[in-house]
């Protein structure tokens, strides 16, 4: 099943383009004001976590902060180390912010519209392999980073570098393992055919269409993934202050250190958003019933006003992480994703998949699911069984 | 152009806002920055004092979460288009590829009774 946007499916004359150019410019300028106040809200949040007053002078309530801080970059100096590549070291900036704004693009915003005579999606691009997009993007967002660290020339940023990597790498596998559970109930890569099989049918739609319930295990593994993957708080080690200065970034003054805090907080509200159009039904959700269902109110601002809701709700989610959890020692780090990530996916991926064959061969639902977990469960216990103990000693071979 | 592509038109039209952003924002920043240039500046960053040696080492351990890692997202170019199209293939694709992740896992616990997992 390809799902495309039917706004693209006649041909492209002019009217098309401009609507696409329109579309990018309104998700791009959503982005970057999201950021905006996601960082306000997220030092408004934490301040109140701790019991202090928070950003107060910039605007009301301090709203302006963000926009403060950003104007003051403009003005402060660069450097460039001597020992610096040079070229690579200007080139990372793009790197790392790029990747972040593409993986939006794919997110479904809102349901189908018309603008103009024209059906389409509130949705900026729809290719038919969405969720390979997001992994790929993911990927390519490391390269910001770990050039941005290497490029550098100096010692705390290599070592914030290779950490990047080397995180990046144990948890990979994991966060896309974790997917495969949402493809194999939706039966599409397309990101708007997912939101689709996840829409709004009744209340009990939440337990039992959203894949966050039937992908429970699946969910939570992808939620640990994504806040590794994006260095966020307590996976932070990338740029521990307390160890490694500032990071890879330490050699990185003014406007373009703060478009690696650009690119680092959009990766945050872009993993956010691909959580909720994964797991949480992306813009599906209740319409009002006292409207016509086909009016403006239910067919453009519902939509929207769920996926927002949700993604405010992640988003919280996320800052209390940041204001609450310690940040993980390396070995405990790396131990998480390769000893207990990568083998929970497998297994999620195994039991899901049994669980979708029972469901379209009408094997019984109440043997089928039992036995898989069952199975799951033993194979766990065989592997741990096969696994060094802590105490053993286990040859060396590097 | 396919439709295939046709999709993409979008993307290509916000790799170039973005592009034009960064751009916009590092010219904009060039335009009204100061440059003082003095040679202390541009000194690497060694808590203060002056930087000993050249770059730092990596240890050759990360060499091998490398290869680890290659096995495990080669392993998913198989799994995901099984996943999409496990309602047509049915049983028997299940137990195929059940029988291969675990060869897999097999694979993750010799490299761990091995000591490549091991952090301390």
């Amino acid at each position: 099943m390809i799902a495309s946007d039917p706004l693209l499916s006649h041909g492209i004359d002019l009217e098309v383009v401009l609507i696409v150019i329109a579309k990018t410019i309104v998700v791009f300028a959503l982005l970057l004001v999201l950021v905006m106040f996601y960082i306000w809200f997220m030092r408004k949040v934490i301040a109140d976590m701790q019991n202090r007053i928070g950003p107060n002078n910039a605007g009301p309530w301090g709203i302006l902060q963000t926009l403060a801080d950003g104007i003051k970059f403009f003005f402060k100096e660069q450097s460039i180390p001597d020992t610096a590549d040079r070229w690579v070291f200007r080139l990372a900036p793009y790197l790392s912010v790029l990747p972040a704004f593409l993986a939006f693009s794919i997110i479904p915003i809102g349901g189908k519209v018309s603008i103009a005579g024209h059906q389409t999606y509130l949705q900026l691009a729809d290719p038919p392999i969405g969720v390979l997009f997001l992994l790929m993007m993911s990927g390519v967002g490391l390269y910001g980073v770990m050039l941005a660290g290497w490029a550098s020339g100096s010692k705390y940023p290599l070592l914030g570098a290779v950490r990047a990597s080397a995180q990046l790498l144990s948890y990979e596998a994991a966060f896309g393992l974790s997917v495969v559970a949402v493809l194999l109930h939706s039966g599409t890569l397309s990101t708007r055919g997912i939101a689709n099989a996840q829409a709004w049918t009744s209340w009990h739609s939440f337990v039992t269409d959203w894949y966050w319930s039937v992908a429970i295990v699946s969910f939570v593994i992808f939620v640990i993934a994504a806040v590794a993957e994006t260095n966020h708080p307590p996976f932070d080690l990338v740029e521990a202050e307390q160890e490694l200065v500032g990071g890879f970034h330490t050699e990185y003054t003014g406007i373009r250190f703060a478009i690696f805090f650009l690119a680092e907080f959009m990766n945050v509200i872009t993993m956010s958003a691909i959580a909720v159009t994964l797991f949480l039904g992306g813009p599906s959700g209740p319409a009002l019933g006292f409207l016509p269902q086909g009016g403006f109110v239910n067919l453009w601002i519902m939509p929207v006003f769920w996926f927002f809701l949700k993604l405010m709700v992640l988003l919280f989610g996320t800052v209390w992480l940041r204001a609450s959890v310690p940040r993980l020692r390396y070995d405990q780090l790396m131990d998480l994703g390769w000893k207990w990530l990568i083998e929970l996916s497998f297994l999620a991926v195994m039991v899901t998949a049994v669980v979708v064959v029972a469901r379209d061969q009408g094997w019984d639902r109440w043997i089928a699911v039992p036995a898989a977990f069952g199975g799951a469960l033993a194979i766990l216990g065989l592997l741990r069984l096969c696994m060094p103990h802590r105490d053993e000693t286990v040859s060396e071979v590097v | 152009m396919t439709d295939y592509y046709r999709e993409y038109l979008a993307v290509a039209v916000l790799i170039g806002a973005g592009l034009a952003m960064v751009g916009g924002m590092l010219g904009l920043g060039k335009l009204i920055r100061p440059t003082r240039p003095q040679p202390q500046k541009y000194v690497t960053y060694e808590a203060g004092s002056d930087p000993v040696g050249g770059w730092g080492q990596s240890n050759v351990r990360y060499y091998v979460y490398a290869l680890l890692f290659v096995m495990f997202d080669v392993e998913a170019v198989f799994i995901f288009p099984w996943a999409v199209r496990l309602e047509t293939l049915g049983v028997q694709s299940l137990i195929s590829m059940i029988v291969f992740i675990v060869i897999l896992a097999l694979g993750l616990v010799y490299a761990w009774r091995k000591g490549v997992l091991r952090w301390a």
